[in-house]
């Protein structure tokens, strides 16, 4: 029972990171139909931005939570100053353009990043700080860390905070009349440019923030480190239902909880033959599975093609 | 006519790719009037609105609202100045609710008087009231009608551009509707009407306008249309 919940937790820890990523990707395409592939190397950029300025002022004599707390609305600014920007720069221009046009521009987005990235920092993984305490808080049995519970909380006031803005601000309902109807929203006065804006950058906060814990959680960062979780965070959007909020959370979290309790039972399963390095599996399968059975994925409605 | 106009358009030219689907509209709206724009299905009455509010790119002639061109401007940024249109179809946001419809009716304005105006609306559509809070998408034609001229009185429109309102929609419901069109444009709203029901787009109206085939081909004062044999040949059924 202690083993299933340590793993419990950890499964939470890393879908909610996954929650954080999928909605960006969800809100992107719920607006503007695009996949960004380059969404999982904004939270790279976001991590690395941290890791340089706690790295940086590790000889200041603060506190090691008071530096990541800093480095949080830093790598949040310069994220959402980034995707700003690959959007103006990148998708706009081609918006009327056929669909694959701007989803291959997105990878070759996320390639020049990634470059950009490692010639910028290196191309050696870095150690990230251990910033909180790294004593596991045992509830009795069941050992949860530090990090692990401020990832949780951290998850729920932004989810919560997101859903705020989307049901109950003038921008949110924008956004939703966007996705659902982009004519209908402008004959209201909606400017489709403000509003995509809006997304990228709400998007780019979430990969930041998302980046700095999961560096925070495994401990490097280097400047690949994008490019797993965000495809985790892509296929969780998926399976939830690509363009719907709450449908990211979900696939995020079953996506996690797969994972870490699929890996952790699988050599008990199999005597040994296959061993926890097989989590990935465990997550693409379970994809698989819901695109079969239900290729609109778990809360998504049945839609015709947009393109 | 003493009135300014406030809508001009001018020998207005609209392409889809390489078909003319409007080759040559005409036509004025004055201040305080309700103006019918009737014609069959295809005539080109809803591509001469959507150039009109920039939903459709303009291939010639001139569009003038309260003075000034408007060609090439964004439906956004014309509602600003109370140019408002209900489209065709409705388009209400179905998956928000009511209220969150009026909301967006709403959205250019940010004075303290918006909620004071969902109740006037309410005040007009009871049964919008009774359902605020279900999702429009869950609403019958007609209510939903009675929605999207709601969200747009919400933008508080100097000229308010109905597309259609009574396609689609039963006899019971298209009374209502043209009671209410009869009557936002008794409160003061300048009412442009595009409308396949011509007896009836023509009984409201102070003026109206024929479209045949991308073109306006007659016009005058509604009951002086209404009486015309030509009109009543091919748009009333006498």
């Amino acid at each position: 029972m202690d083993y299933f919940l340590e793993l419990f937790f950890g499964g939470l820890t890393r879908g909610s990171i996954y929650a954080l990523i999928a909605l960006g990707y969800t809100m992107v395409y719920g607006i503007i139909g695009l996949i960004n592939f380059a969404h999982g190397e904004v939270l790279m950029i976001g991590a690395l931005v941290s890791w340089t300025f706690t790295t940086a002022m590790a000889g200041s004599g603060m506190p090691g939570w008071v530096l990541l707390l800093l480095s949080v609305p830093l790598a949040v600014l310069v994220c959402c100053a980034l995707n700003f920007s690959i959007e103006k720069i990148a998708y706009r221009p081609l918006r009327s353009a056929p669909r694959l046009s701007p989803l291959i521009t997105a990878i070759g987005m996320s390639l020049l990043l990634q470059t950009l990235a490692m010639i910028i920092w290196k191309p050696n993984p870095k150690p990230f700080p251990t910033l909180l305490p790294p004593d596991p808080i045992d509830l009795g049995g069941p050992v949860i860390t530090i990090t692990q519970c401020l990832i949780l909380g951290l998850t729920v006031v932004i989810l919560s905070a997101l859903m705020w803005l989307v049901n109950r601000t003038k921008l949110g309902r924008a956004m939703r009349a966007t996705a659902e109807n982009p004519r209908v929203a402008g004959l209201m006065g909606v400017k489709p440019d403000f509003v995509i804006s809006a997304t990228f950058v709400i998007g780019a906060a979430l990969a930041a923030v998302a980046g700095i814990m999961w560096a925070a959680n495994y401990g490097t960062v280097q400047h690949t480190m994008g490019f797993l979780p965000g495809l985790k965070a892509f296929t969780a959007a998926v399976l939830g239902g690509i363009g719907n909020l709450a449908g990211a959370v979900v696939g995020a979290l079953v996506l996690g909880l797969v994972e870490a309790l699929g890996a952790g039972y699988l050599g008990e399963l199999t005597g040994g033959v296959f061993g926890s390095h097989y989590a990935d599996v465990f997550a693409f399968a379970t994809l698989i599975l819901v695109l079969t059975l239900r290729p609109q994925g778990l809360l998504g409605e049945r839609v015709a093609d947009r393109a | 006519m003493t009135q300014p106009v406030l809508l001009k358009v001018s020998a207005l030219k609209v392409a889809y790719g390489g078909i003319q689907a409007v080759k040559g509209a005409t036509f004025e709206v004055r201040q305080g009037e309700l103006v019918s724009l009737i014609g069959a299905n295809g005539a080109g009455k809803t591509t001469t609105l959507k150039a009109v509010t920039g939903l459709q790119p303009v291939a010639g002639g001139e569009v003038e609202y309260l003075g000034q061109s408007i060609k090439g401007r964004g439906a956004w940024d014309l509602v600003k100045q109370g140019l408002v249109m209900v489209p065709e179809g409705r388009g209400c946001f179905t998956r928000m609710t009511i209220t969150e419809n009026l909301l967006m009716g709403a959205y250019v304005r940010d004075d303290n008087e918006i909620e004071a105006d969902i109740e006037k609306v309410f005040a007009i559509f009871p049964r919008l009231k009774e359902r605020r809070d279900q999702l429009s998408g869950t609403m019958s034609g007609g209510e939903q009608q009675m929605l999207a001229m709601g969200r747009a009185l919400m933008a508080r429109p100097k000229v308010l551009l109905l597309d259609e309102p009574s396609m689609g929609l039963s006899p019971i419901m298209v009374d209502k509707i043209f009671e209410v069109v009869h009557d936002i444009h008794q409160r003061g709203t300048t009412v442009l009407l595009v409308e396949q029901n011509a007896s009836r787009a023509l009984e409201l109206a102070d003026r109206g306008y024929v479209m045949e085939s991308g073109e306006v081909t007659m016009s005058g004062p509604a009951r002086q249309l209404l009486d015309d044999p030509k009109v009543k040949a091919a748009y009333l059924g006498e």
